[in-house]
């Protein structure tokens, strides 16, 4: 900052805009700004010229219109007499299925691996340095479509499984893998017991949550170090496990069996929404591995060594020691790894996944031409979701981030 | 291992050794697609490059529209054709018959037939045209922002695309429906059988449409997998990834035709829906729309004419006994001024591929290997649909 001793008073003359150091980034924060509008206001009117040329209007009533084709994942309630709107919730909550399920397993792949490129082990960190370059070079609409052309041919499809002596069979008669797609059994909720089971499985993880919790706060406390392996293994499965045949087990499985020309019954996992999400997951990982690995190297070594020289064990140096510094580094890349795979879901349509770029923004789109309406829904949705999930990982980074004090 | 694509279809066997090809080095395989001549590289899979290109189309296509390029929607697009010296003509990926590369890269097909008439009516030169292969999802945003002067892509002419989407379509050029094709082995006989069957359709098509209301009318269920090429189609129901192929019945009998046994192939009885498939313009340039509408029309009225590649010649040399030949050859009258074209216009148009019915005969006749009857397309003096209003 330039420091102007007492400047002159009262004369405001214009070329002070340009000249005075106080009022000239002022000055050109306004050109800048009045630009951006005056650009944007060309587009609008441009739009709107063209569009009334062309006879067009903007309106968002097809949404409330029948669909009329169907959706074959329906997380909830849909058919073709549905609205388009119905299709796009479809749509978004196909979308936001895969999300899911990709940033949690990117970030089991993305840790495991990070982690594992710093091994001792010189096979281990090679293999480890193989998998993050590999994946992370080889553009992500690939390995979709690489995934999803290997299971549509080397699986078998539904009918190999016919006959006396079919070509194929299940697995362990509970699994069904199929070139449309994985079916495995489908737990079934025997009324208010089976809630009731459930119920007491979420109580016990909690109640792991809050043992560990408890440990820690000791540790820091009083230095006294309680177990928490076998203790969080016997809450995880005996309660639950204990609750159900004191219930008189109220939850059966639901097999798949092979009915007409299909696998019936059961979950079914197709093949496009595993080759989207695997292909997602992978490529992810391999990204994150690498800002797992950064932040584990953003603790300097002193650390590892004044940990242990305090006598800690390996594992603890790193649960204790390492990871809670590192994760203040790894969590704002992680945000974007996670936004990444939200907006690389969209790649969807390629292997025919109907999430909301293929409900909304293409057969929707495309029956009803409603083309800038569905692109600026799209946007918003895509926009909505990406800064929320930046808000709540944000929250998450600010409760890890150094404090300071 | 270069697949040519649907004139050589991927066959199960081609597509396992390419898949050997993928373990041995290229991580990429590539098919081998010509667009006019140009090779285009394309790596394995459902989506390609150039799909991808044309779902980048539809979105720009959409922006085109929100006014990033101001001029699409002009009136005059003879005038712009005329400039650029070459008609943009929307047609498919490819599909054999209709529309679909030869091994030279040179489009070729019953689609391709009208598109290179109309570039011979306009410029006089068959083929001055830039084929621009389009998806069932692409192709009206293709058409509306201006990127292509008509589409050719066999398009149901149906009330919403006519009034809504805002297109004009200049008339029908094959009367279809669509069908279903299963394997044989599958011993289905009749389309009520395929309750709780996988069905492969190409989204953003009538198809999807029908499909979903044929088995809501019949009460059975099915799984739809929505695709979006022929290519991929063909591909996923000949791997067993759907039982059933639904489309309109030309392309399933084109489809089936490039497959490597069509004998293993049915096609079911019921057929579904009215698909009258036609070439299309953008509303609001009339003129345009009459250049192609009567181009169509020459094509049709030549063949009850009795006008022919062979004898157009002969017959455009000087006036005949017959008045309105002569008015449709141009010896006779100013047709050809009042579309704003060379008097000329439509003996181009004819002599480029020949009158409707050697187009249809050349490319999906029964002599081809998709034997198509006429049927429904024979001319009205022998019991079909084909009726030209007259050249006056
Ligand atoms: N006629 C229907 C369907 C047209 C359609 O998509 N046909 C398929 C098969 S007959 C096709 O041309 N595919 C070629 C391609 O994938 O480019 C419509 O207009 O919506």
């Amino acid at each position: 900052m330039t420091t102007v001793t007492d400047p002159p008073q009262g004369s405001f003359r214009l070329s002070m805009l340009i000249n005075d150091t106080r009022y000239r980034s002022y000055t050109f924060q306004f050109i800048a700004l009045a630009l951006l509008i005056a650009f944007m206001a060309y587009l609008g009117m441009n739009l709107v010229r063209n569009l009334a040329a062309a006879g067009l209007n903007i309106s968002f009533g097809f949404l409330g219109e029948p669909a009329g084709y169907d959706i074959n994942q329906r997380p909830i309630e849909y058919d073709s007499q549905s609205t388009h709107f119905r299709a796009a919730a479809v749509g978004i909550l196909n979308t936001l299925i895969v999300a899911f399920l990709a940033c949690v397993t990117a970030t089991i792949f993305g840790v495991i691996a990070g982690v594992l490129r710093l091994s001792n082990n010189w096979v281990i960190r090679k293999l480890m340095s193989f998998y993050v370059e590999i994946f992370r070079n080889i553009p992500v609409l690939i390995w979709i479509i690489i995934i999803f052309s290997i299971m549509t041919v080397s699986m078998p499809a539904p009918r190999a499984f016919r006959g006396e002596n079919p070509d194929s069979s299940m697995l362990f008669d509970m699994f069904a893998f199929t070139n449309r797609g994985v079916y495995t059994p489908k737990p079934v909720l025997d009324g208010a017991a089976g809630w009731i089971v459930i119920a007491v499985f979420i109580a016990s993880v909690i109640g792991i949550f809050a043992y560990r919790r408890y440990a820690t706060k000791k540790l820091y406390a009083t230095g006294q170090l309680l177990p928490t392996f076998w203790p969080s293994i016997a809450m995880f499965f005996v309660p639950t496990i204990l609750v159900y045949f004191i219930l008189g087990r109220p939850i059966t499985l639901d097999y798949p069996s092979l009915q007409g020309f299909n696998f019936q019954g059961g979950i079914q996992l197709r093949g496009s929404l595993i080759a989207l999400w695997f292909a997602l997951a992978i490529y992810t990982g391999a990204f994150i591995a690498e800002n797992v690995r950064a932040g584990i190297q953003a603790i300097s070594k002193g650390q590892t060594e004044a940990a242990a020289s305090l006598g800690l064990r390996p594992g603890r140096i790193m649960n204790l020691v390492i990871l809670p510094q590192a994760l203040r580094v790894i969590i704002p890349p992680l945000i974007s790894q996670y936004l990444n795979i939200t907006k690389n879901s969209s790649l969807a349509i390629a292997v025919g996944y109907m999430d909301v770029t293929a409900t909304l923004g293409g057969i929707t789109l495309n029956q009803t031409g409603r083309a800038i309406e569905a692109i600026l829904l799209l946007m918003l949705f895509y926009l909505t979701i990406s800064l929320l999930i930046s808000a709540v990982m944000n929250v998450y980074n600010n409760s890890v981030k150094l404090k300071e004090r | 291992m270069a697949v040519v694509l649907c004139a050589a279809p991927l066959t199960p066997e081609a597509f396992k050794q390419s898949l050997g090809a993928l373990r041995g080095r290229d991580p990429l395989i590539h098919y081998t697609v010509y667009r006019d001549g140009k090779k285009i590289d394309r790596p394995l899979g459902v989506t390609t490059q150039e799909e991808v290109k044309m779902k980048k189309t539809a979105f720009y296509g959409a922006l085109a529209v929100a006014g990033l390029a101001a001029s699409t929607a002009s009136a005059a697009t003879l005038d712009d054709v005329r400039e650029r010296g070459v008609l943009n003509c929307g047609v498919t990926t490819g599909l054999v018959g209709f529309a679909s590369p030869d091994a030279n890269g040179v489009w070729d097909g019953f689609d391709v037939g009208v598109c290179r008439a109309v570039a011979a009516a306009v410029l006089g030169d068959p083929e001055a045209v830039e084929f621009v292969p389009t998806t069932g999802k692409t192709r009206f945003t293709a058409l509306a922002s201006g990127e292509i002067d008509m589409l050719a892509r066999n398009t149901t002419w149906t009330f919403s695309r006519d009034v809504d989407l805002k297109f004009e379509f200049v008339g029908i050029n094959y009367y279809d429906g669509q069908g279903f094709m299963v394997p044989r082995d599958l011993g289905v006989s009749s389309a009520k059988d395929l309750d709780g069957a996988t069905v492969c359709i190409q989204t953003g098509t009538t198809t999807e449409l029908n499909l979903a209301d044929y088995f809501r009318a019949n009460n059975i269920s099915y799984e739809p997998v929505p695709i979006e090429t022929n290519a991929e189609a063909q591909q996923q129901y000949l791997a067993g990834a759907c039982d059933v192929y639904t489309t309109d019945a030309s392309g399933l009998a084109a489809t089936r035709a490039s497959f490597e046994n069509p004998g293993d192939h049915v096609l079911l009885p019921e057929i579904v829906s009215k698909e009258p498939l036609g070439p299309l313009v953008r509303h609001g340039d009339n003129d345009w729309g009459d250049i192609v509408r009567w181009t169509l029309n020459a094509l049709i009225a030549a063949e009850e004419l009795g006008v022919t590649s062979a004898n157009i010649e002969e017959l455009a040399a000087a006036p005949t006994g017959n008045p309105e030949v002569n008015r449709l050859l141009g010896t006779e009258g100013e047709l050809g001024a009042m579309l704003g074209l060379e008097a000329d216009w439509a003996k181009n148009a004819i002599a480029a591929g020949g009158n409707y019915g050697e187009l249809f005969e050349k490319n999906i006749g029964e002599n081809t290997p998709i034997g198509l009857a006429r049927g429904l397309n024979a001319q009205w003096t022998d019991g079909g649909l084909l009726y030209s209003p007259p050249f006056r």
